[in-house]
């Protein structure tokens, strides 16, 4: 799509302001436009109606306290979150999570990001006219809730990561239903893009819409699906491996057009590789073994052995009291959520509360470029630009 | 995670010491990450060496975060996350400012996506990013008073 003509001038524009409460928004995103009719003169975005101090609040809390806070920031990838802050603390205190338990939050950090991808194809389907993928998309996603309110209780803010491994033991037979999954989801994935892929009313608007150079988004720091869909191959998973990924065998979605459908395309095929992840996970995860690495000071003790050894009852009370003190210094862990690079800053100044807590989250800095994507373009492509960044404001504004 | 390597022969600090070699105040190593220190003047000039050179092609910015060390003098340090997409590598830079009048150059001119960082830091912190096109609150409501992210900032009670 070419870049419209527009007549400058005070006399000639409007400034719409669309938000902050808009359901194409995806949360209370606030963007002033100056309009000439259709065509977008300028686009200012204004953030900071969801700000809540989470990265002050944590400054508040102990170390284990503060992984609660982390699930309400991307809200519809908490366990990634979770995931990104309990690494981090760990490679701050140096301690190594047992294979089992890695293995385990793989699978789940792979379903979640399934799960957010597919809160995503519906709302930007949806967006742009194409209503039933938001139920079916929803329809899978129940089934991915029920696993993690199966695991940890909650179906949504799980807190299941602790440091050093897992909150929980997982009850059996979760993995009959991530089996249930594995059968079920690809038809699934297979219908919705028999409703988009060759959709002619899809095509038309989300090709050449919101087009987004490879030099342009390295330039704005943008990360995960958007940057891929610009041809640039940069994946946490693969460049800087963690939590065992180094031993699963996926692609990586990358795609050279740059446009809101290369994108899309991208992220279908993302969810199609976490199921092969998921799959790889479910075989290497041993029947047995601990899921909490074994560091008696940091790591709560086993609770019959906490009533039964003296020494363990004492981790306990000075565990679940004081907290855990890490060494001073400060460590930067990035994961690949859903939305990108997300990394957690954790500086520590040897005691049990983390004396900053900064999470770099990947719809931040990608909402930078939503204004490259759509001015001088038409105002119904803003709806696809903003949906196809997939931006959650909870991590926008913490 | 346990040794400290001989960080001379890390490239970046190699190809740093050649070349810009005033801009290396102090290196450390923890955890697998090499931390370089750089004296507050000399930060533009590096990074612009750090993006441009081909042999080390710092092309990407992960995120600029502040750290106030109050009542420690120099007050604020800011941290540079730098990513170098070709060989796969990570840095990060820091820089101590004062807490009288914390301010720096942006270092939107080398990576763009400084702008909103510069912003957020700005708005929590209070220190001032020279040349920034639009250096205001973001994630506060504009006629905010005080940068709650500060140490010194109440967590409780009336302002």
């Amino acid at each position: 799509m070419t870049t419209v003509q527009t007549a400058i001038g005070p006399e000639k524009t409007m400034v719409l302001n669309m938000g902050p409460q808009h359901p194409s928004t995806h949360g209370v995103l606030r963007v002033l436009l100056e309009l000439d009719g259709e065509n977008v003169v300028t686009a200012n975005v204004d953030i900071g109606y969801l700000h809540t101090g989470i990265e002050k609040t944590a400054e508040a809390l102990t170390y284990s306290q503060a992984i609660t806070i982390t699930d309400r920031m991307d809200y519809l990838a908490p366990l990634s979150n979770n995931l990104a802050y309990c690494l981090a603390v760990e490679k701050l205190l140096g301690i190594e999570v047992p294979k089992r338990a890695q293995y385990i939050r793989v699978l789940l950090t792979e379903l979640t990001r399934i799960g957010s991808h597919l809160v995503w194809l519906g709302t930007h389907a949806i967006d742009l006219g194409a209503m039933s993928v938001f139920l079916y998309c929803f329809r899978e996603r129940e089934e991915l809730l029920k696993i993690f309110e199966m695991v940890s209780g909650q179906r949504m803010m799980t807190s299941y990561f602790r440091i050093g491994g897992l909150a929980l033991e997982p009850p059996t037979g979760w993995t009959d239903r991530v089996q249930k999954i594995l059968n079920t989801f690809p038809s699934r994935f297979d219908e919705y893009e028999d409703l988009l892929t060759k959709n002619r009313i899809w095509l038309a608007r989300t090709q050449g819409v919101g087009m987004l150079s490879a030099e342009d988004a390295i330039a704005f720091g943008v990360s995960g699906p958007s940057l891929r869909g610009s041809g640039v191959n940069y994946d946490v998973r693969k460049y800087f491996p963690y939590s065992s990924y180094e031993e699963f065998d996926f692609k990586v979605a990358v795609r050279t057009e740059g446009d809101c459908y290369a994108r899309y395309m991208c992220r279908v095929m993302e969810m199609r590789e976490s199921l092969k992840i998921v799959k790889q996970a479910l075989e290497k995860i041993p029947a047995e073994g601990p899921i909490k690495a074994d560091a008696p000071g940091i790591v709560a003790p086993q609770r019959e052995r906490m009533k039964t050894e003296m020494e363990s009852l004492i981790y306990h009370f000075k565990i679940y009291t004081e907290g855990f003190a890490p060494p001073p210094g400060e460590v930067y862990q990035r994961i690949e959520s859903p939305r990108g690079e997300l990394g957690c800053f954790i500086a520590s100044d040897g005691s049990p509360k983390p004396y900053r807590m900064r999470m770099r989250t990947p719809s931040f800095v990608n909402l930078q470029a939503l204004q490259k994507m759509v001015e001088g373009h038409l105002i119904a492509d803003v709806i696809a630009s903003i949906g196809t960044l997939d931006i959650v404001l909870g991590e926008i504004d913490r | 995670m346990t040794d400290t390597p001989d960080l001379e022969k890390n490239l970046n600090v190699a190809r740093i010491r050649a070349s810009h070699p005033e801009s290396i105040a102090d290196l450390m190593w923890f955890r697998g990450e090499l931390t370089i220190i750089v004296p507050r003047e000399h930060l533009l000039t590096l990074v612009q060496f750090l993006a441009s050179d081909p042999e080390l092609s710092f092309t990407y910015l992960s995120d600029v975060t502040a750290v106030d060390r109050f009542p420690i003098e120099p007050r604020f340090e800011l941290n540079y996350h730098l990513l170098s997409m070709s060989r796969r590598d990570a840095l990060r830079l820091r820089v101590r400012l004062p807490g009288e009048s914390p301010a720096i150059e942006s270092v939107m001119p080398v990576w763009p996506t400084a702008n909103w960082h510069e912003r957020e830091i700005f708005d929590l912190f209070g220190i001032r990013f020279e040349g920034h096109p639009n250096l205001r609150r973001m994630l506060l409501p504009d006629d905010w008073e005080g940068h709650p992210l500060r140490k010194d900032y109440p967590t409780e009670g009336p302002r």
